[in-house]
């Protein structure tokens, strides 16, 4: 019995393979559609490139721009790494980063990598605008108009009682890689208030997702431009006045953020270099509106981060020109 | 006057009194005596340190870390060691990588096409496991085509087995020896408590200055945290081995290697591969953790669709993971159940092998050679509905579920997170302190003792004594709740076989699932807040216990079962005279791996609003001012660890001796 059933296995092995294999002799052999990988005649002089990207979609919009615009019409082998802020600029000094495309002050990571260990260089401004401070979701800013005036807070204040901040109200914060003098500033302030450590982008956007939806009551750190904006219009609340130096002390702070000029950092090997990725980061240069058109193609219309950079470029041609003249 | 009392308390099982009381009623004094002493003294001697503030131990950490960054290029350490490790194990990625996901050198697709690779691990499937898990091999890998996400699977598919391969390389020889050598497996155990309850964020970022950006740091991330498994079950095995065996082997006069390989391995083989097993499951719990250091495959696509808060995405990749883990799970269990043939059969199963063999070979040559058989077709798509289905689960459950989360989540906080915190947080920390070494003394005995107070004492030094207070009060809070769905489930389970083989996947899928996927429902459900945390933590944690405990329930002799149903006993009885009595060993230890996988949650509880200890891990990673601070908030995770691990293990025993 056994013969026969392996005999019987046998011959359906056989007819399975022969089946295969005539399914397949139709088929498209590998390599003889290639395309040959695309290397235009600049890719000699670009050479490989590359680029760090933080995670957020703001961040994500710029890179997905200039790795577009590099390999274009540059011809560069562009690689992007996705990384943290602290571990791409570690990059800069063993050579695996090139370029950081939006950074936020980071008067940290300045000190150690472009005072100290020299390794990076700044390469300019961005363009865009950083705005951090406290917001709340549009419904409270409709139904409470006085509420944007830090000087009401505490009237407000136990309508932000939570599960997690006791008797006083909540500020919720966020990811703890970003500036932040909360804690400072309801003691300074004399705010009613307890700061929440929400812990993660994630936690606040989510958060006012909900508070939005469910006309919940919630007061929380963000900052702009971010593309969650487009969806739900927060609405910042007026600290005291930013003053230049009204910062310096952070235990004694009681005035609004800094604007924030976001910048760019490369590393020094790359700079030295002077190639034509190092000039094109050097030269971009682009508005908010810019930015969060780029972001609200990638987060709302899922674009890839491709089809959203060839969308913006294609829209804006005499701005990619301008940053290309100047390499 | 307040420290009489806690004298008297610890001091408890000396007087006559409290020991005809038994252990419940010492334990009980303790706690009243606690609370007692609280009243008095609560917010004084709470060691607080806020969250931007550092303790100069926090300072020296990050001057260490400048310096060892500043001097990377440099150093003959980093030139001639560390470099080189860094060569070979990317060397190994990149190999297995242009085999399977990437592009093969000089080719735009890799060597094996999807078709290669389906065909490989069913083969290997069926003649290490049977069938059935060929079978399943052969969906679930087909199903990742169909997801849309071939190369990215293939790409964690290739660095897992990267990190497997190398933990195995080392690990079974160190587990070997643990076996062997007793002074070697004390040396060890606390070195593999460290290595899996340290918090992967705290040495990621080192870990890309010693080896850079790129697959090899991916893998040592990696192989960190899934190699204690290997070494610990082999260890296990070895040890497990009868010593009448040996006995027999040595008055034959077998040299120490035959032994080994004669007797020791070949009986060990079931533990040995369990500790594969394991192994591979804790690399692909790493596969999300590993992308925030650019480690490629499914991890990018679930932290990439979290920026956006893309659930559906994301919940599309994380699937990927679960059954890529499922597939592995039953392949391996089904190679370590695997017995060998009878003598007749077995020409049959050889002639088996070739055949199947000379099909695998045939759709690798198919799959080298056409383009239909390389790149997974476009066409059949899960993938999309996958994502549809998840996005709109997610919002209904926002939508319709919060308000009674919220109330629930209220409701959980107020009557036992917050009095439990209280009690940590505010009380002095010598009554804490005098309080653990008490229960230590009672539960486990002197030894347990000195080691809660030695933990204590190094948590004290971390400087983050507070936040190890708070982050306790949660870890107890999810310890117990995973103990009770441990029993609920685990019951059922135990007793129902068909409940077993519909909850199990379920529960797979808790384990292997990366939290980050559940986190953004979970926050629209419950906030911002510890509870969050704890339910994250309890998603995760539940799933070993149940499964420990069902074992248990399971494993009690059919005969005890019928005698106990022949004597008229109703299910109740059956369940809480019985079963749960008799699987007390079971039930020790699913409380004890609850509590170590509630705490390697910590840092994930971080990230939506736990604060405390997993806060201070995510901020040291974010920023390099708090670097120092996460170092020593990790370490105080592994102490509270280790701590709560000691005592639970000493009781465990002190309890079997009582049985006696």
């Amino acid at each position: 019995m056994t013969v026969i059933r392996t005999r019987r296995l046998a011959v359906a092995a056989t007819a399975t393979i022969t089946a295969l294999a005539l399914t397949a002799c139709g088929g498209a052999k590998v390599g003889a559609t290639s395309s040959g990988g695309g290397s235009s005649a600049q890719a000699a002089n670009c050479g490989t490139f590359n680029l760090a990207v933080n995670p957020w979609v703001g961040y994500e919009a710029d890179a997905a721009v200039v790795a577009y615009v590099a390999e274009k019409n540059l011809g560069c082998k562009v690689t992007k790494k996705n990384l943290k802020e602290q571990i791409s600029w570690q990059g800069f000094g063993t050579g695996e980063v090139d370029a950081v495309l939006e950074n936020w002050g980071h008067p940290e990571l300045v000190k150690q990598y472009i005072d100290e260990q020299k390794t990076a260089v700044d390469a300019g401004q961005t363009g865009n605008k950083g705005i951090i401070g406290w917001y709340v979701p549009p419904w409270m800013a409709t139904q409470y108009p006085d509420i944007t005036d830090w000087k009401n807070l505490n009237k407000y204040a136990s309508m932000f009682k939570t599960s997690e901040s006791g008797d006083k109200g909540q500020l919720l914060d966020g990811d703890p890689s970003y500036v932040t003098n909360d804690a400072a500033l309801v003691k300074n302030l004399k705010l009613d208030f307890k700061v929440v450590e929400g812990g993660s982008e994630t936690a606040l956007i989510q958060s006012f997702r909900q508070a939005e939806a469910k006309k919940t009551p919630l007061l929380a750190y963000f900052y702009e431009p971010q593309w969650f904006l487009n969806e739900v219009k927060l609405v910042k609340v007026n600290l005291p006045p930013y003053t230049t130096g009204c910062d310096a002390d952070p235990a004694k702070v009681a005035c609004d953020y800094p604007p924030y000029d976001l910048n760019k950092v490369v590393s020094k090997k790359f700079a030295d270099a002077n190639g034509p990725a190092y000039k094109l980061v050097k030269a971009f240069n682009w508005t908010n509106e810019d930015q969060n058109s780029v972001a609200r193609s990638i987060a709302v219309d899922k674009l890839t981060d491709d089809q959203a950079a060839k969308k913006w470029v294609d829209a804006n041609p005499d701005k990619v020109k301008a940053w290309l003249a100047q390499g | 006057m307040a420290t009489t009392t806690t004298t008297t308390a610890v001091a408890a099982p000396r007087t006559p009194l409290l020991r005809r009381l038994g252990r419940p009623a010492q334990v009980a004094a303790v706690l009243v005596a606690w609370v007692v002493v609280w009243f008095p003294t609560h917010g004084t001697a709470t060691l607080s340190l806020a969250p931007a503030d550092l303790t100069p131990l926090h300072r020296w950490l990050n001057h260490v870390n400048d310096t060892v960054g500043a001097n990377r290029n440099t150093s003959p350490i980093f030139l001639y060691f560390f470099n080189e490790i860094r060569a070979v194990i990317d060397g190994l990625v990149t190999f297995i990588q242009a085999l399977i996901s990437q592009e093969w050198f000089g080719r735009p697709v890799p060597l094996l096409g999807w078709l290669g690779v389906v065909a490989v691990v069913t083969y290997v499937s069926w003649v290490f496991g049977n069938w059935r898990v060929a079978l399943l091999a052969a969906g679930g890998f087909v199903f990742f085509g169909l997801q849309g996400l071939w190369q990215e699977s293939m790409d964690t598919f290739a660095l897992t087995i990267a990190a497997v391969l190398i933990s195995l390389l080392f690990g079974i020889p160190l587990g070997i020896w643990a076996g062997l050598s007793d002074r070697f497996n004390r040396l060890v155990t606390p070195v593999l408590d460290f290595m899996q309850t340290m918090p992967t964020f705290v040495y990621l970022a080192p870990l890309t200055l010693l080896f850079l950006i790129g697959p090899a740091s991916a893998v040592i991330a990696t192989l960190i945290y899934a190699m204690p498994p290997a070494i610990r079950l082999t260890a296990h095995g070895i040890r497990s081995v009868p010593p009448a065996a040996i006995e027999a082997t040595d008055s034959l006069g077998a040299t120490g290697w035959q032994r080994l390989t004669r007797v020791l391995l070949p009986l060990s083989r079931r533990t040995i591969v369990l500790g594969i097993n394991q192994t591979i499951m804790a690399a692909l719990s790493m596969v999300t953790i590993a992308a925030l250091i650019d480690a490629p495959g499914l991890g990018q696509t679930v932290v990439q669709a979290l920026q956006t808060l893309d659930v559906g995405t994301a919940f599309n990749a994380g699937l990927a993971i679960v059954v890529m883990a499922i597939v592995l799970d039953r392949v391996t269990t089904a190679a370590s159940d695997r017995v060998r043939v009878a003598a007749p059969a077995r020409r049959l199963r050889r002639l088996l092998v070739a055949g199947g063999g000379i099909a695998a070979v045939v759709c690798c040559y198919f799959s080298y050679t056409y383009v239909w058989a390389a790149e997974f077709p476009d066409g059949l798509d899960v993938g999309s509905a996958l994502r549809r289905g998840a996005d709109s689960v997610t919002t209904w459950a926002q939508n319709d579920l919060s308000g009674a989360t919220a109330a629930f989540k209220n409701l959980v906080t107020s009557v036992l997170l917050n009095p439990l915190q209280a009690l940590l947080v505010e009380s002095p920390w010598w009554l804490v302190g005098a309080v653990a070494v008490g229960l230590a003394v009672l539960l486990g005995g002197v030894r347990a003792a000195v080691t809660t107070a030695i933990c204590l004492g190094l948590i004290i030094g971390t400087g983050l004594w507070q936040d190890s207070m708070t982050t306790l009060a949660m870890t107890i809070v999810a310890t117990v709740m995973v103990m009770v769905l441990g029993v609920v489930f685990g019951v059922w389970m135990g007793r129902n076989r068909h409940a077993d083989r519909i909850i199990r996947p379920i529960l797979d899928a808790g384990q292997t699932m990366p939290a980050f996927v559940y986190l953004v429902p979970f926050l629209a459900l419950f906030a911002a807040s510890r509870f969050t945390a704890i339910v994250a933590a309890v998603v995760f944690a539940a799933p070993v216990a149940i499964k420990i405990i069902s074992d248990g329930v399971r494993g009690i002799s059919a005969t005890t079962v019928e005698a106990a149903t022949a004597a008229g006993s109703s299910t109740w009885q059956m369940i809480t005279k019985v079963q749960l009595p008799m699987s007390r060993q079971s039930l020790t230890l699913a409380a004890n791996q609850g509590l170590i996988y509630v705490l390697s949650m910590v840092v994930v509880g971080g990230l939506v609003g736990a604060g405390a200890l997993g806060y201070d891990v995510v901020a040291g990673f974010s920023q390099g001012s708090l670097y120092g601070k996460g170092l020593a908030a990790g370490v105080a995770i592994v102490l509270l660890g280790i701590m709560l691990d000691r005592i639970a293990r000493a009781a465990q025993q002190s309890n079997k001796s009582k049985g006696h």
